[in-house]
């Protein structure tokens, strides 16, 4: 009896460590966490290098956008093992810096000669810091990115719709530089038949479910004059987030998702954007440059038929910050060999590989190279909105205030629910619970 | 021949028997449930009792080096004064009395006629079936594609019969439309499980009581209503007690509709707890809005069951 107990052990243990067991000691492994989206196809073969040069494999967990967050930030609290690395979003950097998440960098880069000024400074802030603009680093940055916009040049070009749209308006059909001209054109192309086709004007963030109405509106919010606090004292948001301009831009953008997108489109996020440009329904479309390089290879779309221009402006000129940096988990066995990868990875050559392969670089060496602009299509635009980027909240109760945008925001625009002035009201009152929750107020 | 009981003990190992032979019944019974009984502490008790006591306190899962707090009632007294709760608490109403009053009818409906045992009853019984074997999270993802306005099956459906232009309405993004896209996608996906509830119960009523109503003269309106009808009830009644309980706690289909949306118009119940408690990471307060919920739901199963033993006793 004994010896059938100990030979159903041994069986149990060797199944075990076939079914879940870790790769043996010799065999070196780090898992790397990020969204699954064409960069991430461009890091895995970027990765290769690293693997020839290190002898440590690459293995991935790409989970796509919309359970993002959701996963990772599960991860992360749970303390789980699952990540070496982890490329996380600009806002998690607050919570996941005071929670003890991430490593801290800066005696790492200190060791490896590796430092910040290498980097584009709004990337630095936005994906790197915590607390903001002091040098405490938790990332280092890995993928930059904004909000941008793509228009359908090959419509913008034809001589019957350039004479039509001139004598309408009295100016030539270009790419927007106000918002005011980004609604006219979207007004003009709303319904229009081209190619016997019924197409819409504008393709505009309205998701609601994770961040995509509040990624869309801040866009707008910002140029109007939006402001998260008062610049002179934090976290007073009486009169910044609800101020007269802000409710102007929150009333605009309401005016342009029901004058000018397409019908269907009121729980709409990235991969909505990119079907509705990719299947020729729309004439212009707001996205993330991440996704450029894929829409310029597309045979349908790209090409001569797409350009590109930078978030359009109206008082002001911003745009959202998108990207993220690339971490190291602190509950990792394997610290040492994952900040191998962040050594290797901030080389220059490395950072202009990467940039080739598709992912955007926020290196200087890449970025302030004279040949950038006119390496892509999309490039020159992206170093002018890099200049401009602004981002949401990062602070460590980011996804409460996110919650709380996302549904005061899409209540309004989408659901028609009260005024404009009313939801941004009932927004500082939510941030204004979550702040003093928080003691910061 | 040897009974079952005989064959059991004759095949039970000597040492075994002579071990439990002096056990009490009582105490080889409780050997035997004591495994599920643990099994049940560890994966339901405790993790109730736990959920009771972390709702009366700050805690947030994600900040685990944060102090914890006792803070009483608050947090019960916060989502008894929030209005979107009563919003959310509206929405999961409007769902769950709407789909099963549909579903009830339906289902009942369509057991009716399949209890008719015509020609190819077996395939179409099959068919109806086919929706409820599905996983919500597919139906969901795929009622999202066939209520797209502009290629949308649902709308061209509707434009070819009324004439409208498909894409002049939209199920899931319309205010006024949305909360019934979840209730016509709920009641598609589970009457068929009500028919089959219903199917049961008519099939168990004995033909000699029709036959006894026939010799009576009784129309066939009035054995509806004096036989069927009152025979299917528990049945009935045990059908609304399912759905009712699985609706009050639908997530992934209206998740994967709605989101919620628009705005907070659909926006259940479970889907404000999904996001108080792992989006928000509120873990006090979410517990507590789960103790609301799991009462209200306890305390309607409860009085519902009294209910349903009351019928059956008639």
């Amino acid at each position: 009896m004994i010896r059938t107990m100990r030979a159903l052990g041994a069986a149990a243990v060797l199944v075990a460590s076939c079914l879940g067991g870790q790769a043996p000691a010799s065999a070196k492994q780090l898992t790397l966490c990020w969204a699954a989206w064409d960069p991430a196809n461009a890091l895995v073969e970027l990765s290769k290098d690293f693997t020839a040069k290190t002898g440590i494999d690459m293995k991935y967990e790409f989970v796509p956008w919309t359970s993002y967050a959701d996963r990772f930030l599960n991860e992360l609290n749970s303390k789980g093992k699952l990540c070496d690395l982890i490329i996380g979003d600009s806002q998690w950097i607050g919570g996941a810096a005071e929670n003890g998440h991430y490593v801290k960098l800066n005696d790492f880069f200190k060791k490896e000669g590796i430092t910040m000024d290498d980097f584009m400074p709004a990337t630095v802030v936005g994906y790197s810091e915590w607390p903001k603009n002091t040098p405490n680093y938790w990332a280092l940055p890995a993928m930059g990115d904004a909000i941008g916009w793509t228009y359908r040049k090959d419509w913008f070009g034809r001589p019957e719709i350039q004479a039509e749209f001139k004598k309408k308006y009295g100016r030539d059909l270009a790419p927007p530089e106000t918002w005011d001209q980004l609604k006219e054109i979207a007004e003009f192309f709303q319904g229009r038949e081209i190619d016997g086709k019924k197409v819409y004007g504008a393709y505009i963030y309205t998701e609601r479910g994770s961040e995509g109405i509040t990624m869309g509106v801040t866009n707008a919010l910002y140029d109007w004059g939006f402001e998260y606090d008062n610049p002179k004292k934090p976290y007073e948001m009486q009169g910044f987030v609800n101020s007269p301009e802000a409710v102007k831009a929150l009333e605009f953008y309401k005016s342009l998702y029901k004058c000018c997108t397409a019908p269907g489109m009121s729980n709409a996020y990235m991969s909505e954007g990119l079907d509705a440009f990719k299947s020729g329904q729309v004439a212009m479309q707001m996205n993330f440059f991440a996704f450029f390089p894929g829409l310029y290879k597309d045979p349908n779309v790209g090409g001569d038929k797409i350009g590109f221009f930078v978030n359009p402006k109206e008082k002001y000129h911003y745009t959202q910050l998108g990207g993220q940096g690339i971490s190291v988990v602190s509950y990792s066995p394997n610290r040492d060999d994952a900040l191998a990868y962040i050594k290797w990875f901030a080389q220059p050559d490395i950072q202009k590989k990467w940039w080739a392969l598709g992912g955007y670089s926020c290196h200087k060496a890449v970025l302030n190279d004279p040949g950038f602009p006119k390496s892509a299509p999309f490039a020159a635009d992206f170093l002018k909105s890099m200049d401009i980027v602004k981002d949401f909240w990062a602070e460590p109760a980011y996804a409460e205030l996110l919650l709380d945008m996302q549904k005061r925001v899409h209540d309004y625009v989408v659901a028609d629910k009260g005024t404009a002035q009313e939801a941004l009201d009932l927004l500082v009152k939510d941030w204004q619970k979550v702040f003093k929750e928080e003691g910061k107020i | 021949m040897s009974t079952l009981a005989e064959r059991a003990v004759a095949r039970t190992p000597r040492r075994l028997a002579s071990r439990l032979g002096g056990l009490s019944d009582r105490a080889i019974a409780w050997l035997f449930i004591t495994p599920s009984v643990l099994l049940l502490l560890a994966i339901n008790i405790f993790p109730l009792l736990w959920t009771i006591q972390l709702s009366f306190t700050n805690y947030r899962a994600n900040r685990p080096n944060a102090p914890l707090r006792y803070i009483g009632l608050d947090n019960y007294r916060d989502i008894l004064a929030d209005a979107d709760v009563w919003h959310a608490m509206q929405a999961t109403a409007h769902f769950v009395l709407w789909s099963i009053g549909l579903e009830m009818l339906l289902g009942f409906g369509l057991a009716l006629l399949i209890n008719r045992r015509f020609r190819g009853h077996s395939f179409w019984t099959t068919m109806i079936l086919l929706p409820m074997m599905l996983s919500p999270a597919v139906v969901g993802n795929f009622w999202t594609f066939l209520l797209q306005p502009q290629i949308g099956l649902f709308n061209s459906a509707v434009a070819f019969f009324t004439g409208a232009d498909p894409s002049s309405f939209q199920m899931i993004g319309d205010v006024a439309l949305a909360p019934w896209s979840i209730i016509m996608v709920d009641t598609w996906m589970w009457t068929p499980y009500v028919m089959l509830i219903c199917l049961a119960g008519l099939r168990s009523i004995p033909d000699y009581i029709y036959e006894a109503t026939e010799v009576d003269r009784a129309s066939p309106w009035r054995q509806f209503w004096s036989i069927t009808l009152p025979m299917v009830m528990p049945f009935l009644i045990l059908a609304i007690l399912f759905r009712a309980i699985e609706n009050f706690k639908m997530f992934d289909m209206v998740n994967l509709l709605t989101s919620g949306g628009p705005g907070s118009t659909t926006e259940v119940a479970s889907i404000t707890l999904k996001r108080e408690a792992f989006e928000k990471w509120r873990t006090g307060h979410s517990s507590a809005l789960a103790i609301i919920l799991f009462v209200t739901v306890f305390g309607a199963a409860n009085i519902y069951v009294r209910a349903l033993d009351r019928v059956k006793q008639r």
